[in-house]
């Protein structure tokens, strides 16, 4: 633990503060600069945490394929502000997402909305390993009373041999 | 003169590839000894005029030649010379040379390594390839000419797009290509065993190396480019489920489902039509990945190319190819015997189990990567697809999967017992269970998810394990047990590292997801940061300059207990050609975590030698999942390297001669 933990005490946000204005009065009259806890650029890390959780449910716009929450570009930063004065007004994830969805479009979120136009999306692959599932046990009953134990051929039989041979050298 | 020689080199490699493509197939199918022979020469003389191609294009980036259009595009005279020769792939034009390139070579080593292959067989599957090259050779002739010139010629170039100036991208495209293209080879045996008829554990046998080969390029490439994005993008991700990702990741589950049913088709010779329709799918969507990334129906960070023409050649090439060889597949498929009798628990029906679940995965794929294209082409609105969705309907589909890893290896061929395995299994079980549940405790946080990924991860290297001591000890015959080991095949060696290679893949996964911290910081020179028991030391940001950018360069130091560990330089780059600033970020690698720093914005933008903005991360035991891919291709390495494919090359010639001639 370095001797700065009890600067990043989000309880004690007075001093903080104060601690700050220390440390840059001291930067201001004594040179080199002292080492300090860097600021996160976040007033709150629960506040932080949401947001990151929001955005990497939210398409950046302007970018090619990013979320919002990796994207480096202005208008992702203009609009991670956004969502973080929302949390800071005490709205629901579920509302932050709406009133982005109400500007953009579903466009913008990565989680497409359930609707009619999705149900395809959303249940395909659920039908698609119930079906598979169901096609293989199918497949293997009928298989197995199409299969009878038949003889070998002649040609079969010595390619067999030849196999045999081959793999009983390694095994 | 160059660029002139390397289009007329394409254009004779045109003739030469249908000539490839027709007179060998039409020899085999009527027995013309003449025909056939001459498929072999046909696929060198193709090999080497591509290359020619290839060298001409290579040539004129080196030197600099703007008066050719391609190279004026992609390159420039301050880009250094390994990235010089990178740009050859950098753009749409160059990517499909390279797409050739590769495919050719595909070709000679089919020529080169099939000498105990009947030549019938030879000049089918050189002819089939022989067709797939003469259409891209087409393609390339028609739509995308590399060889453009520029007249008059341009000062300068526009430069590469500085996301691909970086080691990982020399070497991910040709990497990727190898596999996408090698599953060509093992489409071009299924076509050819479709159109001889001869669909017997002999063709799987043949084809199943070249699969495998394949797989170990894809594995291979895949990570690479996993790998480069997780440095070079700078925001710490290494999957986006990007729809360039998925096209690459679409063959590799097929590819993946290939490789075990054609163990099951050659040990066993049931499955064959399944073998044989999962190898033409996974070439039809190497193709449909070709498709997607170069045709610009998408729009993300690999793909350049935006004419519709080339869009419309290559979906028609696609209609073509998949279409022509479905039918065959209807024509032929039923035909051929079902193979031998097995129980509905046994290792066939594991190993089918799990073709169904690699199967369903990629349809799953490849329906959340189509879905938003056909909504928006029915005019129904504009969806995106992302991240959320693929992790939420990928993720249960893998559970499954891995537990079956753990019991198929012990399933008896023909009829197992539930009874029997779970009394081998049990103990495997029960310690996956105990480890793996209460090894999150020690990353100081409890988490469901996490504890059931490394219950699987371990239950996949308990049983490996297991599986091994079993079968030393069954073929021991009184010998000592290392004496035993030393034994063993390599291909099963091979297949237990690669099932290893995903447990690794999969505790890096649950420990990264689970547990990693980063936090977005405002950094003053001489501010510190600590995350993740690290503490970083900002030391300000200098100027750099490099060959063809300017870098704004971080002076961080990591220290640990108070103790400096190295200093790490993030960057972020402008390159003289281009607008966009290009972050580089810095990481110490470590075994059990990486810490990752890159730079974001400086705070006040008229001073870049004041506070940053800085992003940092401890990112636990994420080098594992590349790791784990390198492992997963080791393993295809060590199954190549076997001894019967060693043998059969040398020995099997007359044998596999006999038997041709036998059946002809």
């Amino acid at each position: 633990m370095t001797p700065f933990v009890w600067w990043s005490s989000r309880a004690d946000r007075y001093s903080w503060w104060l601690a700050l204005f220390a440390v840059m009065a001291s930067l201001a009259v004594f040179a080199p600069a002292r080492a300090k806890e860097a600021a996160p650029l976040a007033a709150d890390e629960a506040v932080e945490k949401r947001l990151v959780a929001i955005a990497s449910e939210l398409r950046c716009l302007v970018c090619q394929n990013e979320s919002l929450a990796g994207s480096h570009a202005e208008l992702a930063n203009d609009l991670r502000r956004e969502i973080r004065t929302m949390i800071g007004q005490g709205r629901s994830d579920r509302e932050i997402l709406d009133f982005m969805v109400s500007r953009y479009g579903d466009f913008v979120l990565y989680r497409p909305p359930l609707k009619l136009t999705t149900i395809l999306l959303w249940f395909g692959p659920v039908v698609l390993l119930l079906g598979g599932l169901a096609a293989l046990v199918a497949y293997l009953r009928r298989r197995n009373r199409q299969v009878v134990a038949a003889p070998l051929s002649l040609e079969e039989q010595g390619e067999a041999e030849r196999l045999l041979n081959m793999e009983g050298e390694q095994q | 003169m160059l660029p002139e020689l390397g289009q007329f080199a394409l254009i004779v490699a045109f003739c030469v590839a249908v000539v490839q493509g027709v007179l060998p197939l039409v020899g085999a199918h009527r027995r013309q000894l003449r025909w056939i022979a001459l498929a072999r020469p046909a696929a060198s003389a193709l090999t080497l005029l591509i290359a020619v191609a290839f060298g001409c294009l290579t040539a004129s980036f080196v030197q600099n030649d703007f008066s050719v259009l391609y190279v004026a595009q992609h390159s420039n005279s301050l880009l250094p010379l390994p990235y010089r020769v990178a740009a050859v792939w950098g753009g749409h034009e160059g990517s499909l040379l390279l797409w050739v390139m590769m495919l050719a070579l595909w070709m000679l080593a089919v020529a080169a390594f099939s000498r105990q292959l009947p030549d019938a067989m030879v000049a089918r599957v050189l002819g089939v390839l022989g067709l797939v090259t003469a259409g891209f050779l087409l393609f390339i002739l028609v739509t995308s000419n590399p060889f453009d010139r520029l007249l008059p010629g341009a000062e300068e170039g526009r430069d590469l797009n500085p996301l691909l100036q970086d080691p990982g991208l020399v070497i991910h495209p040709p990497m990727l290509y190898m596999g996408y293209v090698g599953f060509s080879v093992a489409y071009a045996f299924a076509v050819s065993a479709l159109l001889s008829g001869q669909l017997d554990a002999a063709w799987a046998r043949w084809s199943r190396p070249w699969t495998t080969a394949a797989w170990v390029f894809l594995t291979f490439g895949i990570a690479l480019g996993s790998w480069w994005a997780y440095y070079e993008l700078g925001w710490g991700g290494w999957w986006f489920w990007d729809p360039v990702e998925n096209a690459s990741f679409m063959p590799w589950l097929l590819g993946t489902a290939l490789v075990h049913s054609l163990a099951v088709t050659e040990k066993r010779g049931s499955f064959k039509n399944w073998t044989v329709l999962l190898a033409i799918s996974a070439f039809s969507l190497s193709l449909l990945g070709t498709f997607l990334v170069r045709s610009g129906v998408l729009t993300s960070v690999h793909a350049f190319a935006t004419d519709p023409r080339r869009g419309i050649f290559i979906l028609a090439f696609l209609v073509v190819v998949i279409g022509s060889s479905l039918v065959l597949f209807a024509w032929r498929a039923p035909k051929v015997g079902l193979g031998g009798r097995f129980g509905l628990v046994s290792r066939e029906s594991f190993l089918l189990t799990n073709n169904v679940l690699l199967v369903v995965a990629c349809a799953s794929v490849l329906l959340g990567t189509l879905y938003p294209l056909v909504i928006d082409a029915l005019g129904l609105g504009k969806l995106s697809v992302g991240p959320p969705y693929f992790d939420s309907v990928f993720a249960p589909l893998m559970i499954p999967v891995l537990f079956l890893i753990g019991v198929a290896p012990f399933a008896r061929w023909k009829n197992a017992s539930i009874a029997e395995l779970s009394r081998t299994l049990r103990w495997a079980f029960v310690s996956a269970a105990i480890v793996g549940g209460a090894a999150p405790l020690l990353m100081g946080e409890w988490k469901p998810l996490v504890a059931l990924s490394l219950v699987l991860a371990v239950w996949i290297v308990a049983t490996a394990g297991l599986n091994f001591v079993v079968r030393v000890q069954s073929t021991r015959a009184g010998r000592p047990f290392m004496a035993a080991c030393r034994q063993q095949p390599r291909s099963f060696l091979g297949m237990h590292l690669a099932h290893i290679g995903v447990a690794v893949f999969v505790v890096g996964v649950a420990l990264v997801s689970g547990y990693q911290a980063e936090k977005d910081v405002r950094m003053d020179i001489g501010d510190t940061v600590e995350v993740g028991g690290y503490t970083f030391r900002f030391g300000g940001v200098r100027t750099e300059e490099g060959p063809n950018y300017t870098a704004l360069v971080g002076d961080v130091e990591l220290q640990r207990s108070g103790r400096v560990l190295r200093v790490l330089h993030p960057e972020k780059r402008s390159y003289v050609s281009s607008a966009m600033p290009m972050t580089e970020a810095a990481i110490d690698t470590g075994f059990l975590r990486d810490v990752y720093v890159s730079l974001g914005e400086p705070i006040d933008r008229a001073r870049p030698d004041g506070p940053w903005a800085v992003r940092v991360y401890h990112k636990p035991f994420v080098d594992w999942i590349w790791g784990g891919c390198v492992l997963m291709a080791l393993g295809g390495i060590l199954a190549l390297s076997d001894r019967r494919y060693r043998l059969a090359a040398r020995a099997a010639a007359p044998v596999a001669g006999v038997a041709d001639q036998a059946k002809a």
